[in-house]
Parts: C-alpha cells; sequence; structure tokens
C-alpha cells in the first residue's frame, strides 16, 4: 500500500488509527466496525488473503487482549496489518471474520483455544490444539511454561490408571524466566524445590 | 434396455442411491488416524461416508502440539532457532532462514551477499529435499512404489551434502540471526553442483514413471479439485496454490535474499487438482535446480555473517577464550540475550510447503514478548472439511498425499 493510499484509509474511516510498526502499514480498529472495515478491505482494496490471525496478551495492562490480522493482497501485493483490542478483559470477545474469509475458521479456532478469545458469530468455536475438555488458555501470560496439572483427556483410562496430565518438571530447565526485564534480574530458576543439590529426590 | 443406467466402475455410492432406492443404507463413521500411513505424521479425520463416499469430514489436529510460541516467549532470539528446526521437519534449513528473516527484519540488519547466497543454496537445497519427499511419498500414495524409491536416493545425497553443511542430518539448526553458523566447507560448492547434474536425470526417470502413467493419472486427474476463490479464501500458499492458476510466489512478489537476482520460473497450474499439485511440485525441483547454479556461478566473496551483528550474532569463537571484550560479551548474549529494538514485524518466506510466516512483538531486550508461527500446512489443510467430501474413500489417500503436509509445522 502506497503512501497516499495508506493516508486515504486513515482519512476515510475515521475510525481507524494508524499503529506503531517496523515493516507493514498497520492500523488500529476497533472491534465495532471490524466486520464493516474487513469487508471493505476485501472487496474494494483487495486485499482477498487472510494470511493470519493471532492475539497478544498485555498481561497487566488495559485493554489486555489485542487481536492481530494479516491480510495480503494478491493482487497488489500488499501485506496489512489490523489490529483491533478487545474491550473486556476477562472474557475477550471480537467478531469472526469467518463469513468474509474461510481461512479465519482455524485461525480463529487456534485463537480461541490458545488465549481464549471469543469470536462471536463462529459457526464452530472449539479448540483445536489442545483437547475439548481443557480448561485453560496456554498462551495468556499468567499460564506457566511448565504447564499445570490437569485431567486426562480420556476419563476411562484415567479411572483405571490414576494418572493425571502432569506439569513439566523444571529442574534445571533452561528457560523459566520471564519475557519482562532483563534476564539476568529474573534468573532462570528452578520452580520445584522439592529436590535440588542439597535436598535428595525422594523416592 | 432404455431405463437401464450406466454407471461407472467403482461409483458405489451412486449405484447405491439411485439404483436401489429400496436397500436399506445407512451411513458410517470411519475415523482415519492420528496414526494412519496416509496422514503423513498425526493428522486424524472424522469422516462420515455413504457407502465409499464421503460426505462429511472433520480434520482433528493437535497431536503434535508442542507450544512452540509459548516456548519462544520463554527463551532468548537465539535460542529458539533450533526448535525452527522442528516445525517443517522435511526443510529445517529454510525454516532456519526464515526465521533468521524475521528477527533481522526487527533489528533492520543487512547480511552480507556471501550469506544471502549460502541461504539461497540452503533454501532451494531445502526445497529439493522437501519436494523429493512430497512427489516420493505421493507417488507411493498412488500406488507407485519406485518413485519413492528414486526420490530418496537423492534425498541420501542431500543429507549428506547438510551433513557436511552443518554437521547435522535433520535438524540443522544453521542459521544464526545475522549470519549462519560456518562458512561452507572447501569444495562444497563443488559437490552441491555435481548433486545437480544428477537430480536433473532422475526428475526424468520420475517424469517418466508418473506424469503419464495410466493409473497415476486416472487417480489424480479431476481428484481433489480447488476453486481459485477457494484457494484464497482459506489462505492456501505454495505449490497448492500455484496449482489452482493463482501466481504468488513470494520470492518474486516480495524478493527477499536477492532473489530478483536470480532468473527463474514460477510453474503455475490450470485445474487445481491433485495431478497439477504434482506437476508444480516436479517443475519446481527442475527451477530451484536452476537457481542454486546460477548462485554457484557467481558465488559472491566476503564474510558470512554481518558485521553490525556482533552484538546478536556470537563473536567469533577462537576470540571469546582469548580477549577480555569478547569473552564479556558473549556472557552477556548468553545470559541476557541480543538486545533488540521494540516493534512488531511480520515475515514471511516462500517455503517448500507455503508461506511461512513469523509474527514477532518485541517490547525490547532478549526475549520476544509474543511470537506466532503461521504454518503453511495448517492454512492448507484447513480446506479439507470441504475438500473431501463428495471424494470416495480411497481418493483420501491421494488428495492428502498431493497436499504434502507437514504436522510439525501444523500443529506447532
Amino acid at each position: 500500500m502506497s503512501e497516499k493510499d495508506t493516508n486515504q484509509l486513515i482519512g476515510r474511516f475515521k475510525y481507524l488509527s494508524e499503529r506503531d510498526s517496523v515493516d507493514h502499514y498497520a492500523v488500529n480498529c476497533p472491534s465495532d466496525h471490524l466486520i464493516d472495515f474487513c469487508q471493505i478491505l476485501r472487496d474494494e482494496y483487495l486485499f482477498d488473503m487472510l494470511v493470519d490471525v493471532t492475539a497478544i496478551d498485555w498481561d497487566v495492562a488495559s485493554p489486555r487482549f489485542t487481536g492481530i490480522y494479516h491480510f495480503y493482497s494478491t493482487s497488489k501485493q500488499l501485506y496489512l496489518r489490523v489490529a483491533s483490542d478487545c474491550k473486556d478483559n476477562i472474557k475477550p470477545s471480537l467478531p469472526s471474520l469467518v463469513r468474509l474469509y474461510s481461512a479465519a475458521d482455524w485461525h480463529e479456532r487456534e485463537t480461541y483455544d490458545l488465549m481464549g478469545i471469543h469470536f462471536d458469530g463462529h459457526p464452530n468455536l472449539k479448540r483445536i490444539l489442545m483437547w475439548d475438555d481443557y480448561p485453560y488458555h496456554p498462551l495468556r501470560k499468567d499460564f506457566p511454561l511448565a504447564g499445570i496439572e490437569t485431567p486426562l483427556p480420556a476419563a476411562d483410562v484415567a479411572e483405571q490408571t490414576k494418572v493425571k496430565v502432569a506439569a513439566a518438571p523444571m529442574m534445571g530447565g533452561p528457560f523459566v524466566s520471564s519475557g519482562d526485564g532483563k534476564m539476568s534480574q529474573t534468573e532462570p530458576t528452578a520452580k520445584d524445590e522439592s529436590w535440588n543439590e542439597s535436598k535428595a529426590k525422594g523416592s | 434396455m432404455s431405463d437401464l443406467k450406466e454407471f461407472s466402475v467403482g461409483d458405489i455410492g451412486s449405484r447405491s442411491s439411485e439404483c436401489e432406492p429400496a436397500l436399506k443404507t445407512e451411513k458410517m463413521a470411519l475415523n482415519v488416524g492420528p496414526s494412519h500411513p496416509t496422514t503423513h505424521g498425526v493428522l486424524r479425520l472424522m469422516m462420515q461416508l455413504d457407502g465409499d463416499l464421503i460426505t462429511e469430514c472433520e480434520p482433528v489436529l493437535g497431536y503434535l502440539h508442542r507450544g512452540d510460541e509459548k516456548i519462544a516467549e520463554n527463551m532468548t532470539y537465539n535460542q529458539f532457532v533450533p526448535y525452527t528446526d522442528r516445525l517443517d521437519y522435511l526443510a529445517p534449513l529454510a525454516n532456519n532462514v526464515a526465521y533468521a528473516l524475521a528477527v533481522e527484519k526487527l533489528a533492520k540488519l543487512e547480511v552480507p551477499e556471501r550469506c544471502q547466497a549460502i541461504r539461497v543454496i540452503c533454501c532451494e537445497l531445502a526445497r529439493i529435499s522437501s519436494h523429493f519427499l512430497g512427489v516420493g511419498v505421493y507417488g507411493m500414495d498412488a500406488g507407485s512404489w519406485t518413485v519413492f524409491m528414486y526420490t530418496f536416493t537423492e534425498r541420501e545425497k542431500l543429507y549428506t551434502l547438510f551433513e557436511e553443511l552443518t554437521g547435522a542430518r535433520f535438524t540443522t539448526s544453521y542459521t544464526r540471526i545475522g549470519g549462519v553458523a560456518r562458512d561452507i566447507p572447501d569444495g562444497w560448492l563443488g559437490r552441491v553442483n555435481s548433486f545437480c547434474k544428477g537430480v536433473i536425470p532422475v526428475l526424468d526417470q520420475v517424469d517418466r514413471m508418473l506424469t503419464r502413467n495410466r493409473i497415476f493419472m486416472d487417480r489424480t486427474v479431476g481428484i481433489g479439485s480447488i476453486s481459485k476463490e477457494k484457494a484464497i479464501s482459506y489462505g492456501i500458499t505454495g505449490p497448492n496454490l500455484r496449482a489452482c492458476g493463482i501466481d504468488l510466489d513470494l520470492r518474486k512478489d516480495k524478493p527477499y535474499l536477492g532473489y530478483e537476482k536470480y532468473d527463474f520460473e514460477v510453474p503455475i497450474g490450470v485445474n487445481g487438482d491433485c495431478y497439477d499439485r504434482y506437476l508444480m511440485r516436479a517443475e519446481e525441483i527442475k527451477q530451484s535446480v536452476s537457481i542454486i547454479r546460477q548462485v554457484i556461478g557467481n558465488f559472491p566473496e566476503g564474510l558470512y555473517y554481518a558485521e553490525e551483528a556482533k552484538k546478536i550474532f556470537a563473536p567469533p569463537k577462537a576470540k571469546i577464550l582469548t580477549s577480555m571484550e569478547e569473552l564479556i560479551q558473549n556472557f552477556m548474549l548468553v545470559t541476557e540475550g541480543p538486545q533488540m529494538p521494540k516493534g512488531e514485524v511480520y515475515f514471511e518466506a516462500e517455503n517448500p510447503k507455503g508461506a511461512l510466516g513469523f509474527y514477532i512483538v518485541s517490547k525490547g531486550g532478549g526475549v520476544p514478548y509474543r511470537l506466532k508461527i503461521r504454518g503453511p500446512s495448517f492454512c492448507n489443510l484447513s480446506i479439507l472439511s470441504e475438500l473431501l467430501p463428495g471424494h470416495h474413500l480411497t481418493d483420501t489417500t491421494v488428495i492428502l498425499g498431493s497436499l504434502d503436509f507437514v504436522m510439525g509445522e501444523c500443529d506447532r
């Protein structure tokens, strides 16, 4: 998208604002206008391919969740990033783009699965990578890297074996430090203190 | 005689529904996978069958989900390189390059020409390797075992080349942010060149075995056709998209690594069926060979890593133990990671399976705040629930083979 087009886009749609980006042109779009805007993007600006849908969890900031859409125009060879904040931090939701782009189906299911963002109007919004009964959304920042102990997906097996899906052991794990701040201040340490160099492992 | 209907052999679905309406049939649920030879990994398909016609299909994913994106948020940019090997594990060299390019874009880093040339060779060798597997197992799926033997022999030679270059056959982890791990070994280019010479005759043999093979054509022509509109709407990329007749190759449209310097053609299909998808891959191997020859013919001198990338790229190993400054720098790199500017980038590279994208959100520092991987196989498979219904059960094998997906990057 050339400079002229981009200015035109912001000028034409008053609800858009420019978004900081290192590479492609990017706009912020309020979630109320997302469907209308994407419809015009597809039909008038020829952004015919939805290449990716994802979301960011800003942790303590508000709005906490931002949905990110990447569009590509196969005729103009241009990328466009559209970001849309979720209004609610507790029950985040965004409108579904499945009616406009079939690709949105799986991408939105993945975002729902891993981030817990509800896509209104999605015909089949269920988990895609994790199993159906999984209780958490693992890509949220408050979800620990090692995972949380959960019941086995197969209830009959669990009943027989009494096995659960265990969290990963963190002893000697090389990457426990958080993404925020310098790594030297968040020294990678073992979360599991039940056994270490000074305390022997129980049987 | 006039009320006799004609049916093609094997058209059981229509026979049962039209010819014998009194026959009480019931729909059958069939579960394929997750461990099944045709699914090439751990894809599971839940299908509804009417006779042997598929009426519904629901793919189930996630059996190879390892949480790569979560892992990436918890380690430095450098540390994530080996994880990219495990995305499309049939073309690890190309994944390494795509990831490095995405991070370099964030860091606004240009790599020298020699490094670019090495990376182009890596990407194209990976493409040849991936397509050879794609064509080989596709032939096997369609009942032609021999093709697989020929293409795997060539892949073995490729792995020997990879081993010489990177030290590993499968999980190469060869690129570094700002360069590659080490320079090419002596005489390696010559060996790549002689490999290229040997590939063309093998391709011709594959061509003779498959392209006009009556059985292969009967099983693939007109099967699994995807229309242009559908393909774009589902975000299909790579050879699968080009088979539908859409001219989209990021190497041409959004040139990176200096692809604009090389003269190559992008094969475009007509019908978007299983047969066209095979033709695309076979032709792309030839084009890759041509690109590699051009790179070798004009191989640039210079550094294999960017000089200004020292803050990001590990300092020269020989100096770490002899020079104070490099030692400190190495220590900082290992403990804190390369210091990246703030920002958001999205970069897609034309990988063998399609456009592999990395979306990186950085808040500064050595760890990505969010890293999203767009796996081309994920998007290419999303059309399955629409593509398979209406086909016979036996076509599943061929359609899955022709889509040439890999679950490593689908489930991530």
